[in-house]
């Protein structure tokens, strides 16, 4: 081939690979890089602040790469050959302390975000914060209102700018609880009490999903969580109020049988100290574990015990 | 309710090993068996193989035999990944794709624990046994029938778990099997055993060959050569071979104590019952975050000196690149949560071990600066290694600033379990061990047959990687960043992912088409032969010892001990004509005799790995037995080394001198 007919079709290459990805990302929206809530907005920012200052290595890498290789080709006889040359105390110190300072600059920010952003400091906000309580079922997400002593599987709604304690568990193998558009992800496990605090800007409907491989059903395990206004929130817990479904000890356990791809369901009414029960279900001791299927109302003290901090 | 039945039904793991696939996959499998005995018939060389190879305690020997198991387990992974990847290319919406979930999870499980415990550690222990004892100057390695058992463990850890494909079932739960997915409540196949016995057997080998290999850099270097005249490959396995000896006894603790759990009824990882699952994942990670720099260290070490070599320059800060391995070596034990900072850890912990990683990236740094500047004033050459090497580092560098960027733990909130994750860890592993070892292949192939490898389909296969590899996993990290996470057997078509997923498709079409002229490339080689044969024993214009001796190297590896005094010893013997005598002085050498007893401990580990995982006391007991009577017989057998004289030295000799004239 000849070398102009080469670079006519490098560059044609190109373009259409350009055009592609423009058209593509003009149709497609990373939810990553597109936050909803005050979360995911820091830590999209922490993101970009992180790869730019990569970006102050990546591209003196790359140049100098391309640039060596092409300069010292060994049919280009005219550039400088020392091959003795192994050693110079002034580059060596420059690229020791190059990473040096931008690791310390990194390992400073790092430092301030992890704490600002840990997902178990509750959110400031003018509005009173939520608690919702999210258990990781296999296959599905039960989503638990103390508060409003409802209950739901699957789908998680909640008034926008308004602080959301979600606290998390799994009756279950592992499970990673994550709605990108709001904020990270954080595990759910049997036996333990993680904490997310998130917070939703606006109304919306976002995509959540487990991060975790549980088993066989875990690629329909995802959920929507929706944002609305207070009074939307209220209206649909009232709707909820209505449904036939009652969250009983003995619905739980049949819930809590292995299913795939379940469709929102919603209860509108939930035992007292369920999801507690469910975390301490793995914390007895064996002789106990029986009550948790039969009476239950003994041991309430017991349960309500369980705290849900770290 | 049916429903329930139905899942349960698919949990059954027996129930799904008559499938189509599988059953092509056994099939093939049998074909290839009866393929390979009946040349072996064909062909009367039986009495060679066993002879000349199987029960070789030549490490050049063992080396080769490594790499063709690690080529075989390469294309089942790819098999895998294909699979993989077309599944999620057209399971969207409605359709579901042509494999079940839970075949699905058999296979990304069967994947990961593939590529990483029979390719890239077999590949590794391949390269150090070519490589390790020639450029240090020795006749063998320190212990060469603790290598062979080694050996020959891994090939049975890689029987092991490819007889799961007949039988029982391959584990589902990903390839570090977290509980309490992997307990018996959740796992109750035979899945998981077969995959902690086969690992078991395995990582036994890969800590007697890191035991070898250590005390071979140690203790059989040439004279002259002192820590800081060692090749930096040496320095590089040096500092990976530690890691083997500190990390991989935690491996075989936790995949015990995994065991007693699931056989037993005890309750170290159990959810409930005192069990604690997260003390698994850290114990896992103690060991799995060093495995990755076992990897990727010798990789390095191959980097340094193809970079040397093929700039025809010394390489560049030679005590900062040691200092940076020594570095890396220790950081790489106090980084493991970084592997789960979404567990909810205080935010002080998880600042600690995010602050650990990023410091690794300071040597790391140097490491790329330091190749750069030894091509720096250098006169490149670009045989296929070198191409090997570029790729490494444009696809490196990327994939590090992905790697530090989840080093932050807000940030890996959002990208962890991600298929930006997946795609980082591939760069990492594609772009720097697999590159690494391929550069290895072409560079030290002459060393060992006497031929050098087809350069034009070496490039080939390395174009077809990189663009394969470029269209493989650019797509994945934007997929994750769409909040894709990884394992997803389906997905919604409303997420508009199915693009991308084809396109990932394609890259792993083309990544095949790499692998597929990596072997064309082996096989012209060997039909070329005489074409290519290298008539000097230093075909790259080599710097290091190994390149001093014939090609192919002899079973005595040097006739006359080397001696050295710089650390580009071969290199000033050109430059200033000493050392290099005309009318060398031989003497004998004595070499360890030929010996079957490796295999047969490996034979009689598998037995007992294998009744373990189906639960026969009795025939547990044998395999037991038999390994401990194999180790006696071996111990108490003084006559294990022959002698060659030094007239057949010589006559051997004179026969790679005439043969390059």
């Amino acid at each position: 081939m000849p070398k102009k007919l080469k670079i006519i079709l490098f560059v044609l290459l190109t373009l259409i690979i350009a055009v592609i990805v423009v058209l593509f990302f003009h149709n497609h929206s990373l939810a990553v890089l597109s936050p909803k809530g005050p979360i995911a907005q820091k830590e999209r920012t922490l993101m970009i602040i992180a790869a730019i200052l990569m970006l102050v290595v990546i591209i003196p890498v790359f140049t100098l790469t391309f640039g060596i290789v092409y300069k010292y080709r060994a049919s280009n006889k005219k550039a400088t050959y020392s091959p003795d040359w192994d050693h110079s105390r002034i580059v060596e110190t420059i690229w020791w302390t190059i990473p040096v300072i931008l690791i310390i600059t990194l390992g400073v920010i790092t430092w301030q975000s992890t704490h600002a952003l840990d997902p178990y400091k509750p959110l400031v906000s003018k509005n009173k914060p939520m608690t919702i309580q999210v258990v990781a079922l296999q296959w599905k997400w039960l989503f638990i209102y103390p508060e409003q002593n409802i209950a739901s599987v699957n789908y998680v709604q909640f008034p926008s700018q308004t602080p959301i304690n979600f606290v998390i568990t799994a009756d279950a193998p592992m499970n990673s609880f994550w709605i990108p558009q709001l904020g990270g992800q954080i595990y759910a496990m049997p036996g333990m009490s993680t904490q997310l605090h998130l917070m939703a800007d606006n109304n919306g409907s976002y995509y959540g999903s487990s991060a975790n491989i549980s088993g066989v059903g875990f690629a329909g395990m995802n959920f929507t969580a929706k944002s609305t206004s207070q009074d939307d929130f209220n209206n649909w817990v009232r709707n909820v109020k209505q449904s036939p479904n009652k969250l009983s000890f003995s619905q739980y356990n049949t819930l809590a049988q292995p299913s795939t791809n379940n469709p929102p369901v919603y209860y509108s009414s939930k035992e007292a100290y369920l999801y507690n029960t469910i975390v301490m279900k793995y914390m007895m001791p064996t002789n106990l574990i029986s009550d948790f299927y039969g009476n239950t109302t003994n041991n309430k003290e017991f349960y309500t015990q369980s705290g849900t901090s770290r | 309710m049916n429903m329930f039945a139905d899942i349960l039904g698919k949990l059954n793991l027996n129930a799904i090993q008559h499938g189509p696939i599988i059953a092509g996959a056994q099939i093939s499998m049998v074909l290839g068996g009866i393929f390979v005995i009946g040349l072996m018939f064909y062909l009367k060389r039986w009495k060679w193989l066993w002879n000349e190879w199987l029960t070789s305690l030549d490490p050049k020997k063992i080396g080769v035999m490594y790499i063709i198991f690690s080529v075989l387990m390469l294309i089942r992974g790819l098999t895998d990944a294909a699979m993989m990847r077309a599944q999620q290319a057209i399971s969207v919406g409605s359709s579901h794709g042509f494999l079940t979930s839970d075949h699905y999870q058999q296979i990304f499980t069967s994947h990961g624990t593939i590529m990483i415990f029979f390719v890239a550690m077999g590949f590794m222990f391949g390269i150090l046994n070519l490589v390790v004892p020639l450029q240090i100057g020795s006749r063998d390695v320190a212990f060469p029938f603790l290598n062979s058992t080694g050996f020959w463990l891994f090939v049975s850890g890689v029987v092991l778990i490819n007889l799961s494909l007949v039988l029982g079932g391959f584990s589902a739960t990903g390839w570090l099997a977290y509980p309490p997915l992997s307990e018996i409540v959740y796992s109750p196949g035979v899945g998981v055993d077969f995959w902690i016995w086969s690992l078991q057997i395995a990582g036994i080998g890969s800590l007697l060959s890191g035991i070898n290999f250590m005390v071979t850099i140690l203790k059989m270097r040439c004279r002259g050569m002192t820590l800081m005249k060692m090749p930096i490959f040496i320095w590089s396995v040096l500092g990976s071979m530690a890691l083997v000896l500190f990390a991989f006894p935690i491996l075989t603790a936790t995949l015990t104590l995994l065991f007693l759990d699931r056989s037993l009824g005890m309750h170290f990882f159990t959810s409930g019952t005192g069990g604690n699952p997260m003390m698994y994942v850290n114990l896992i990670w103690a060991w799995g975050h060093p495995e990755v720099y076992i990897l990727i260290l010798p990789a390095f070490g191959v980097f340094s000196e193809v970079v040397a070599t093929f700039s025809r320059k010394r390489l560049f800060g030679y005590v900062s690149m040691v200092w940076a391995i020594g570095i890396i070596t220790l950081l790489s034990f106090i980084v493991w949560l970084h592997h789960f900072f979404t567990m909810g850890a205080g935010a002080n912990v998880n600042t600690f071990f995010g602050l650990m990683t990023m410091i690794i990236a300071i040597p790391t740094g140097v490491k790329v600066f330091n190749w750069l500047f030894t091509m720096y004033r250098g006169r490149i050459h670009f045989n296929t290694p070198m191409f090997w090497f570029l790729g490494f580092i444009t696809t490196f560098t990327v994939g590090g600033m992905a790697g530090v960027l989840m080093a932050v733990p807000p940030a890996d909130f959002q990208l962890h379990n991600s298929l930006f994750l997946v795609a980082h860890f591939h760069t990492m592993i594609i772009g720097g061990v697999l590159f690494g070892y391929f550069a290895a292949l072409n560079y030290w192939f002459p060393k060992i047959f006497g031929f050098k490898l087809n350069e034009r389909l070496g490039r080939y296969s390395f174009w077809c990687w990189v663009i394969g590899f470029l269209l493989a996993f650019v797509p994945l990290y934007i997929l994750g960043l769409m909040g894709a996470t990884r394992r997803l057997d389906h997905y919604d078509a409303s997420m508009g992912w199915q693009q991308l997923f084809i396109v990932a498709a394609i890259g792993v079409t083309i990544i095949l088409c790499g692998v597929g002229f990596l072997i064309l490339q082996i096989i012209v080689s060997i039909m070329q032969r005489k074409d290519n044969q290298d008539k000097t024993g230093d075909p790259w214009n080599g710097r290091t010892l190994e390149w001093s001796t014939t090609s192919p190297a002899p079973i005595y590896n040097f006739a006359v001990m080397p001696e050295v005094h710089s650390r580009d010893p071969f290199w000033e013997m050109k430059k200033t004509k000493q050392g290099l005598e005309n009318e060398p002085h031989y003497e004998d050498i004595s070499i360890p005799k030929n010996t079957p007893i490796g295999i047969f401990i490996a034979g009689f580990s598998f037995i007992f790995g294998f009744s373990m995982i189906w639960h026969i006391t009795w025939l547990a007991i044998i395999g037991l037995l038999g390994v401990i009577v194999c180790i006696i017989i071996r111990i108490s057998n003084d006559d294990t080394e022959y002698l060659l004289t030094a007239a057949e030295v010589e006559k051997i000799e004179t026969a790679a001198q005439e043969r390059y004239a």
